[in-house]
């Protein structure tokens, strides 16, 4: 075995202090000595880093990263160099499974396409399409996605389409389109390269894209480090390093942000020019933070005033700044609300579309940015916008189907009514591809009991046998990674290539044959009667070339990618066209946002109550490419800690898994560096009730209950903290999904669920 | 001046639209979106109602009893199943045009007595009353194809 690092115990390995390019370092694990190498990037989470996967004998038996790709500098984390064990696992799924008389039982796959084919015509007779419903990924390939769009959407005609994806990333998505008018990174990684300062807000980047957090340590480590300013209640590895570090009570980034912005406004610090000749909204936005003192701040969230201030000053004075912002914001009360104030930061200074200043809505699962690209979830393909009739005629032109084939008349259904259909019985056939919901979804007892629904017909794609797979009516095996061909976009808008490196086990199949083979059983037609789209791609590289085709003239621009371009080298930016052959690093950088009426991907909405602006609203405001800014005050969260549950409740991630653990706790590695759940405690909560380290705590919320074992310290007191990717599959013995907790509730503008705050009460047991 | 009758209308339909609200959350609370944005729009109205009983004191010389008569037939029957949904959002947005026209209404008179402060209040409650609206009409396009093409009783 050759490992060049002990990536577990030392998680971002040694420091090389930089100054200009990032130096290179080939981070390598591998088995055995693999007999050659396939170029592919890490799905392990939203970094996706550029590695190529070591094969000897059909069998994967290592990786190491590439030196030449943009994102890591052939660096990888420990959950990039271990977790490729799982494709080996011995308990993939190998054949298709269909529940008779109550169990589930191995069929072929003739039988498994058919009975959901024939599932779903007869649907389709009595319920019309929108008895269907899809819920997918941020896994998928893009090839894969824009597949299961074109079958949803065109072949089938469902508005019923979102996927994980709404948990994760759906705030980063829709606080884009607030701004800025379109989704799509503006800025660039090579941007921390430079940066005088960097501001991650309820982001543990430590944690979630180690990779990444490698860039900002080796710039901490060298001669002209930038200050960094962290927002989080906890104390993470993320906070460890911070110049100043805010630990607002769960459920007030808006006021931290609001009392940032007032003293910045208040100094004179913004970019007056900047802000006339590129946005609109500043005064609404100025009255509306105004409200927020230093003094009114620290009463609220707990922030004390001058440590507001100390943080001002470093997002006031740099002349360069990146920020990134994830599920603390994200899965927060007023969460859109609250990413946007972190683009309103930057547009009042004045700091975007030029190197070293960047803003990331960061991603939590790896290929979401292809999801919402390719229209699989609750977007268009292409970032076209649904009120747009002329967006829409182009869809039906490309597909060649007549525009009401394309569900468009309401906002598109998010995954929280999707699954509030299916408890209804409105949707009664669920397609899940990819995904854990039974881990992974708020108030777990109420999405168990939906699956379980009998009028419910429920078909489950995955690799490996899940919580979810268990419930299901259809199980269909998945090839993943490796095992197929395919492109995905990281968060920063890089494209990688993903060759295909070994066979997938048994009879499993990769997601994006699956689809196109419902699509021909279904016998999906066009307008003059053909196969639609998908029956004539043969392979993935057609389904990329249709892809690059839909994406002409749009903001994700891929017309100048390729298989044979993407291949070879590193990871490319979108756009990528003629005028920009090696993509492009930022966006905005002439101040000219994708706002215009024709052009942007949304009319917006209302950040308060999420109401969809009409296109006749958004003419008033006409802003021919001026970003918008925002605000909104303070509103609190709907649950909060009473006499019955008197401690939040906030969950979060660890370094070594990735969210449900499907892949990563079959990495041996991964799951004993990190085997089990636990709740944390502060110490002033562990000595009131009497909880020593490692002893079993039960905790309560109005939805559930689990048992964990105490870890004591390291968080504020009144919180509590439970990681949220541990499940059952491999310890059924006791509840401890820390999901069994949270609420089912979501911010109203991205529909993305309330996982961060739920009042709890705990004891010893 | 019959100013204080349309006032009267206007105070009494705030009311009916903060219980309307009120209502629709406690109603639906299965449906998390709803419950928590009508408690919100609910708070609104509530607080647009005192605003407006400052005006009906100021121009109170002349009673009417119309807003009695005003009660709508919304809301009587009992309800169930996914129609039941639709229904009283579709009341509820009714009652946002009623209150919207009542503004309208009193605009023209405010802008007639010159009376600022009545200007200032019919733009921040009308204002918010058309958010209200438009939040509903947003929920109830989003409701109406599954529920009437789909849904059973
Ligand atoms: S940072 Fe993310 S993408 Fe990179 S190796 Fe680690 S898990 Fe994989």
């Amino acid at each position: 075995m050759k490992e060049t690092r002990d990536s577990i115990a030392d998680i971002w390995g040694s420091r090389t202090g930089y100054e200009g390019q990032w130096p290179v370092r080939v981070d390598e694990r591998v088995e055995e000595e693999p007999d050659h190498w396939v170029q592919s990037a890490c799905v392990l989470c939203s970094n996706g880093c550029g590695c190529d996967i070591g094969v000897k004998d059909g069998r994967i038996v290592g990786v190491r990263g590439r030196a030449v790709d943009s994102v890591n500098h052939g660096r990888l984390g420990p959950k990039g160099l271990h977790g490729w064990v799982a494709n080996n696992s011995p308990d993939r799924l190998t054949k298709p499974l269909i529940r008779r008389n109550g169990k589930l039982e191995e069929a072929t796959w003739d039988e498994a396409m058919s009975l959901i084919v024939s599932k779903s015509k007869e649907l389709i007779d009595k319920h019309t399409a929108s008895s269907i419903g899809f819920y997918t990924s941020g896994q998928l390939f893009l090839e894969e996605y824009y597949a299961l769009g074109v079958v949803g959407k065109a072949g089938l005609g469902t508005p019923h389409m979102d996927g994980n994806t709404r948990l994760c990333t759906a705030t980063a998505a829709a606080a884009l389109k607030v701004s800025f008018g379109s989704d799509g990174q503006p800025g660039s990684y090579s941007d921390l390269d430079t940066t005088e300062a960097i501001l991650h807000v309820g982001h543990n980047i430590a944690s979630q894209q180690t990779v990444l957090w490698m860039r900002v340590l080796d710039r901490l480590a060298g001669p002209n480090p930038p200050k960094l300013v962290v927002i989080d209640p906890r104390a993470t590895y993320t906070v460890e390093k911070a110049t100043v570090h805010l630990a607002p009570r769960v459920g007030t980034n808006i006021p931290v942000m609001n009392g940032l912005l007032h003293l910045i406004i208040e100094a004179g610090q913004i970019n007056q020019e900047y802000i006339d000749a590129h946005t609109l909204g500043f005064e609404e936005l100025k009255q509306i933070v105004a409200k927020w003192t230093p003094d009114r701040v620290e009463r609220l969230t707990g922030v004390p005033a001058d440590k507001l201030r100390e943080a001002a000053h470093i997002l006031g004075t740099c002349n360069s700044l990146v920020s990134t912002a994830l599920q603390g914001v994200y899965q927060s009360m007023q969460a859109t609300a609250s990413a946007v104030q972190v683009n309103n930061l930057h547009l009042l200074r004045g700091l975007i579309g030029r190197p070293g200043s960047g803003i990331y809505q960061m991603n939590g699962q790896p290929t979401a940015q292809s999801t919402r690209e390719c229209g699989a979830d609750g977007d268009l393909p292409g970032f076209r916008n649904w009120g747009n009739e002329e967006h829409i005629q182009q869809l039906a032109d490309l597909w060649n189907v007549h525009p009401d084939q394309i569900p468009h008349w309401s906002p598109p259904t998010h995954a929280m009514q999707l699954w509030r259909y299916c408890e209804q019985g409105s949707i009664k056939m669920l397609w899940i591809s990819g995904t854990n919901p039974l881990v992974s979804l708020p108030d777990l007892a109420r999405a168990r009991k939906i699956l379980a629904k009998e009028d419910l017909f429920v078909i489950v794609q995955d690799a490996f046998p899940t919580e979810t797979t268990a419930l299901a009516d259809v199980v269909l095996p998945a090839a993943i990674w490796g095992e197929k061909t395919g492109c995905f976009t990281n968060v920063g808008r890089t494209v990688h290539i993903s060759h295909k490196a070994v066979d997938p086990p048994g009879e499993a199949r990769s997601d994006f044959d699956i689809f196109v083979d419902y699509s021909q059983r279904m016998d999906f037609r066009d307008k003059d009667g053909n196969p639609l789209l998908t029956s004539t791609w043969q392979t993935t590289e057609d389904a990329f070339n249709a892809w690059r085709e839909c994406t002409r003239g749009r903001p994700c621009d891929y017309t100048g990618m390729s298989y044979a371009k993407l291949t070879g080298g590193s990871g490319i930016q979108w756009p990528c066209n003629e005028q920009y052959p090696d993509g492009k690093p930022h966006l905005y950088e002439d101040g000219v946002f994708s706002t215009d009426i024709d052009y942007c991907e949304t009319y917006g909405h209302d950040l308060e109550t999420g109401a969809p602006r009409s296109k006749d609203d958004y003419k008033l405001l006409d802003p021919k490419g001026k970003a918008f800014l925002k605000g909104v005050d303070y509103e609190p969260p709907h649950e909060e800690p009473d006499e019955s549950y008197p401690l939040w409740l906030t969950t979060g991630r660890l370094v070594y898994h990735f969210h449900t653990r499907t892949k990563t706790g079959r990495s041996k590695a991964l799951y004993d560096a990190a085997p089990d759940s636990y709740v944390q405690l502060a110490t002033e909560d562990a000595a009131r009730y009497g909880i020593a380290e490692g002893d079993m705590v039960e905790v309560t919320s109005r939805r559930g209950k689990v048992l964990e074992p105490a870890r004591i310290g390291d968080i504020e007191p009144g919180l509590v903290f439970i990681p949220f990717h541990y499940g059952y599959w491999d310890k059924p013995d006791r509840p401890r999904a820390a999901n069994e907790l949270t609420l089912t509730e979501w911010d109203p503008v991205s529909k993305q669920p309330h996982f961060k705050y739920a009042a709890v009460r705990i004891r010893k047991v | 001046m019959l100013l204080s009758h349309y006032l009267g209308l206007l105070e009494n339909s705030e009311k009916q639209l903060t219980d309307a609200f009120e209502h629709v959350s406690r109603k639906h609370k299965d449906e998390p979106d709803i419950e928590q944005i009508c408690q919100k729009l609910s708070a609104w109205s509530r607080e647009h109602h005192g605003k407006i009983m400052s005006f009906v004191e100021k121009y109170s010389e002349e009673q009417s009893n119309e807003p009695a008569n005003l009660k709508r037939d919304l809301f009587t029957q009992k309800r169930s199943g996914s129609l039941a949904l639709l229904r009283d959002l579709h009341d509820v947005w009714l009652l946002t045009q009623e209150v919207q026209l009542c503004w309208i209404v009193i605009r023209q008179a405010a802008l007639g007595l010159r009376d600022e402060e009545l200007k200032a209040c019919y733009a921040f409650c009308s204002a918010r009353t058309k958010r209200q609206g438009d939040w509903l009409l947003g929920r109830i396009k989003q409701a109406a194809p599954q529920t009437l093409l789909v849904a059973e009783e």
